[in-house]
């Protein structure tokens, strides 16, 4: 029996999708049999991440107004060949499913994977409640700025209120050198907020940008910081006691000296 | 003093603590729905209860909800007036 797993947010461009693609990813290759859902209909992103997009013939809302078996619409992972990806609609919008379409559609998932990673939009509409509905559980992604973790305390509320087993946490685009100047909420900042368990934290790192560019889930590269954290996260879903690491890597001597004279004028001109 | 503080950059808290204190504040009022007018209610109600008993300075009394570890609370402060 699958383990279906919601990936949300509230807030917008937080890196849903690209959690998504990599969580798919590292479990996949972990061995597992991965279905990736893109939820946000009108609005389709998780194909041109994983680089499947030229391979779409028919999507989730077809799936679910019959025109096409579910097999018909999953689509095949280039690399891992325990990976699949159902793609949202494009030309579509939110309303043309609802959350009792999405549950009987991962029901039916279930019976062939062992998990079901679903993509969902922002915002706490139709299609966020579409994407949580079928949840076993769920995952917040926040980043560490104060827009993001208001909306995903928001997220937490609505979860609570619908009695969706306790979410867990991933704080996502964590710069250690902002945090290590005190510009940045650190984890335990975002913890004592928004109190709850934390499943992982992903450091910034530009690779993220030069393999979505590609196509390519960066998690497919276990040597970048951003591939090794969502490995990790991907361990701990499979029950795996895995420390976070600490992100000590700021700026070395020379760029704190570089970063010291570079921030003085605009400090005193701030202050003028 | 001061303007080694200005100099060194040393005057201003940091904004990741700016950051933590401002969505703590904002969060309160997300998360209980409780409007500034119901907590005018709420004050002019407890202001009529308790004056009947007890003589209190009602322009100091302070009706605000505050963030706690495990609960938020509602707190009132309700200055009595000293009889000598």
């Amino acid at each position: 029996m699958a383990n279906v797993i919601t990936i949300t947010s509230g807030k917008g461009g937080v890196g849903k999708t690209t959690a998504t693609a990599n969580l798919g990813t590292a479990l996949a290759q972990r061995g597992c049999k991965v279905a990736v859902v893109d939820a946000d209909i009108g609005l389709r992103n998780l194909d041109v991440v994983m680089g499947l997009e030229n391979r779409i013939v028919y999507d989730l809302v077809d799936v679910v107004e019959g025109q096409c078996r579910l097999r018909q619409a999953l689509i095949k992972d280039k690399r891992l060949p325990e990976l699949y990806l159902l793609p949202a609609a494009q030309t579509r919008d939110k309303n043309a499913v609802d959350p009792k379409d999405m549950i009987k559609l991962c029901d039916q998932l279930r019976e062939d994977f062992d998990f079901v990673l679903i993509d969902s939009p922002a915002g706490i509409e139709q299609g966020y409640k579409n994407a949580v509905a079928p949840a076993d559980q769920v995952i917040v992604i926040t980043t560490p700025e104060v827009s993001a973790v208001r909306d995903a305390d928001r997220i937490i509320g609505l979860l609570e209120s619908a009695e969706k087993r306790s979410p867990r946490l991933v704080i996502n685009r964590l710069k250690p050198s902002m945090v290590k100047r005190g510009d940045m909420m650190d984890t335990a900042d975002v913890l004592e907020i928004l109190a709850i368990e934390l499943l992982g934290i992903v450091p910034e790192d530009d690779s993220i940008v030069v393999s979505t560019n590609r196509g390519e889930p960066v998690a497919l590269n276990g040597k970048t910081r951003a591939g090794m954290a969502f490995q990790n996260i991907a361990r701990r879903l499979l029950g795996d006691e895995v420390p976070f690491p600490e992100f000590n890597d700021g700026p070395g001597l020379l760029g704190r000296l570089w970063g010291f004279v570079r921030s003085r004028p605009i400090d005193f001109k701030a202050r003028n | 003093m001061k303007l080694f503080g200005v100099l060194f950059g040393r005057t201003k808290t940091k904004s990741s603590q700016v950051a933590k204190e401002r969505l703590k504040l904002v969060l309160v009022h997300d998360r209980i729905k409780v409007s500034p007018e119901l907590l005018d209610t709420l004050k002019g109600e407890l202001i009529g209860a308790i004056s009947k008993h007890i003589d209190i300075d009602q322009a100091g009394m302070e009706v605000t909800i505050t963030r706690g570890d495990k609960f938020d609370k509602l707190v009132a402060n309700i200055p009595i007036r000293r009889s000598r």
